[in-house]
């Protein structure tokens, strides 16, 4: 009741989170419209920063697609290929920051070679950009919509179909057995995990900086992270299905995005020309992904997962890829691949967590002497089976 | 330096900019045109056009001293100034009075020659001639005058020898920097007989480092690049032409000059009165210069460029339209 009285006369809690807001929103108001009272102009000369997010190539023509990095608007005026002025449409007004704009440049290059383009500002200043292997985009018509839908079916759903077929042996090994392949999984994880944060990393050095870069990688990695924990405590709160087919789940979700991210990498790489399609980067990545299935079934050791359950398991880990391919070779964008590629690393550190508890010995250590030789093993199977297919 | 007889400096010259080029073109790319800017360049603006300054000789004034010779006075003021060199592409250059390059300036041999300098801009600034003076008048630090300071000013006085053609420069240090960024012009010591009557054009050869990379993002004759595509410089079918040309390119040893179906005279340093060669290219370094001499003997339009296909696509090509 005092309190209750003691309520009474005061202003109420919605008004006191508010007036803090408006006093703010008043306070920036008034500091923009009297132009930054005290400031003054900037000191030196306009920063201009471009960064190129895309490149099409048909015959003839090369169109660029630009965003603006900087603070400063930027205006291009001229624009040249390996050191030659060249005629171009697009791009005719300012570029204010964080716009895009795209240049149409005519120009007669040839498949396989390499050229450099330079795009002149009003400023003089030359914004760079190297076409290391000429190749001519792809149309993304139908058929190459399928294309790409096989390439993922190739290197994502069927290597992760075939590793699963490990299941029977791994129900019958003995525990300490069950535990090795275990840590051998984790193992493979996280080899995954730092290859997706540094091929991540170098995308977003590729990107536009302004999104964050690097940043990027990691705020994705964060995202996916806390999505999955999120995820899996409420599964847990549920208390739906075996533990061991919550854990497969997450596997599957974890190598799910993280093959979103490396089917990304592929369909660019295809785009761009940079990679020869053909049974040698098939097969590699048959046995690189392959790995990816012994995974998701280790967990489903001691349970009777129904073979819908199987393949419903290696569709979410498998067909991310198909997606990614599709995003990859259609609309490339590096700060978006980056971002995937951190959030595929986030979601593998998240079911590393998850399964350490099954690699616990009787005495409950988990890095004992197998388990190292699993990880260990685990690492050394993605490194070698990863020379095979470097994207 | 007036603008009169500029050939219609801003006229629309759309039909040959780009974005004219109907997408999916058949010819991939081999659009039947040469390289060339996007848009077109504001001569008004600028305050100069490289087809005045291709016949514009400044010969100052002249006066005779207590001996009868001849005395002949400039003034030379150096500016910043923003000048568009290329369409929408601005170049803070520095300049002898207003113009890049600077005037030309011309003599007879022999004449004494009084240039005032007045450095009009915010850096040292100095004139260093090519040709026979006093160390005095050498226009470098630690000579004469040495550096002029800005709101300074100088005066440089020599008599006009040998004959032939020459050039000015600033001589301040950083070089390359107070030279490329336009502190340049020709220098014509006419013979004390004279020459052959002619249509005279000088052209100075140079770069443009337009983003201070120690490299040249454009190459002109007399400040803007493809300033003589369109239009052509007009001559006379069977005319004599006689072409004052110098190289004051920075970063890149050597440049050169090519004519398309005809070959010319070439009088090196333009010293000498007889030829060494009749070729149709030549090869200046860096300050070297020459005379060429040529007649066109039919009509139509004849290219002329830096045999270098860099400079050339970069913006060193022009053409003659030869006139009945």
């Amino acid at each position: 009741m005092e309190a209750a009285t003691a309520e009474r006369g005061r202003a109420p809690a919605w008004l006191l989170g508010l007036v803090p807001l408006l006093l703010i929103v008043a306070a920036i108001g008034a500091f923009a419209l009297l132009d930054g009272p005290g400031l003054g102009e900037r000191n030196g000369v306009p920063v201009e920063e471009i960064a190129v997010e895309r490149t099409v190539l048909e015959p003839g023509r090369i169109e660029l697609t630009i965003r603006n990095d900087g603070p400063d608007a930027v205006r291009i005026a001229q624009a040249q290929v390996n050191d030659a002025f060249v005629p171009f449409s697009g791009a005719e007004g300012e570029i204010g920051r964080l716009g895009t704009a795209t240049v149409n440049i005519t120009y007669p290059w040839n498949e396989g070679e390499a050229y450099d383009v330079a795009l002149v500002t009003a400023t003089g200043g030359t914004i760079t950009h190297a076409i290391d292997v000429a190749a001519e985009t792809p149309d993304p018509d139908l058929g190459f919509f399928g294309l790409m839908a096989l390439l993922g079916i190739y290197v994502g759903v069927i290597p992760i179909a075939l590793g699963m077929l490990w299941l029977p042996w791994i129900r019958r090994i003995p525990p300490q057995w069950l535990r090795v392949v275990m840590a051998l999984t984790i193992g493979l994880l996280a080899f995954l995990a730092i290859d997706a944060t540094l091929e991540g990393f170098e995308l977003a050095g590729e990107g536009s900086q302004a999104f964050g870069g690097a940043a990027l990688v990691l705020l994705g990695a964060a995202a996916s992270y806390l999505a999955l924990t999120g995820v899996s405590a409420w599964m847990e709160g549920r208390r739906k299905g075996a533990s061991g087919g919550r854990l497969a789940l997450l596997i599957a979700v974890g190598i799910g995005l993280h093959n979103l991210g490396e089917g990304v990498a592929i369909g660019s790489s295809y785009a761009v020309g940079a990679l020869a399609l053909g049974a040698f980067l098939v097969v590699g990545f048959a046995i690189h992904n392959t790995t990816e299935g012994i995974a998701i079934v280790a967990p489903l050791a001691e349970g009777r997962p129904t073979a819908a359950r199987l393949v419903t398991l290696g569709v979410v880990a498998g067909a991310p890829a198909i997606l990614g391919a599709w995003i990859g070779a259609a609309a490339f964008n590096a700060s978006v691949a980056a971002f995937l590629f951190g959030f595929g690393a986030g979601a593998i550190a998240q079911v590393i967590v998850q399964l350490t508890p099954t690699m616990r010995d009787d005495d409950g250590r988990a890095l004992h002497p197998a388990a190292v030789a699993g990880l260990l093993a685990g690492m050394a199977v993605m490194f070698a089976t990863g020379l095979l297919v470097s994207v | 330096m007036a603008l009169q007889g500029a050939s219609a400096p801003a006229q629309d010259h759309s039909g040959h900019a780009g974005h004219d080029m109907p997408p999916g073109d058949a010819h991939a790319g081999h659009d039947g045109r040469h390289a060339t800017f996007q848009g077109t360049v504001d001569h008004r603006r600028n305050g100069f056009d490289p087809h005045v300054v291709l016949r514009d000789f400044d010969e100052g004034t002249t006066s005779r001293l207590p001996d009868g010779r001849v005395l002949r006075e400039w003034e030379l003021i150096a500016t910043q100034k923003d000048i568009e060199v290329a369409p929408g592409v601005t170049f803070p250059a520095w300049v002898y009075n207003g113009r890049l390059p600077g005037p030309t300036l011309r003599a007879k041999e022999g004449e004494r020659l009084r240039i005032t300098f007045r450095n009009g801009s915010v850096h040292p600034h100095t004139i260093h001639f090519h040709g026979l003076h006093p160390a005095a008048m050498d226009g470098v630090a630690g000579s004469g005058a040495g550096e002029i300071q800005p709101g300074a000013s100088t005066v440089y006085e020599f008599d006009a020898e040998p004959f032939g053609l020459h050039l000015y420069h600033c001589h301040v240090r950083p070089l390359a920097e107070h030279i490329q960024k336009g502190l340049y012009g020709a220098f014509v010591i006419d013979p004390k007989q004279g020459r052959e009557k002619a249509d005279e054009l000088v052209m100075v050869m140079h770069g443009l480092d337009t983003n201070f990379d120690r490299e040249n993002e454009i190459y002109a004759v007399n400040g803007i690049g493809f300033a003589y595509m369109d239009p052509p410089i007009r001559v006379k079918r069977g005319q004599l032409v006689r072409i004052y040309l110098a190289n004051l390119t920075e970063f890149d040893p050597i440049n050169s000059f090519h004519v398309h179906g005809n070959f010319f005279h070439y009088f090196p340093t333009g010293t000498s009165l007889q030829p060494v060669e009749l070729t149709d290219t030549v090869m200046q370094c860096q300050g070297q210069r020459g005379i060429l001499e040529l007649r066109f003997p039919r009509a139509g339009r004849f290219m002329f460029h830096a045999h270098q296909s860099e400079f050339t696509e970069l913006g060193w090509q022009g053409f003659f339209e030869v006139e009945d």
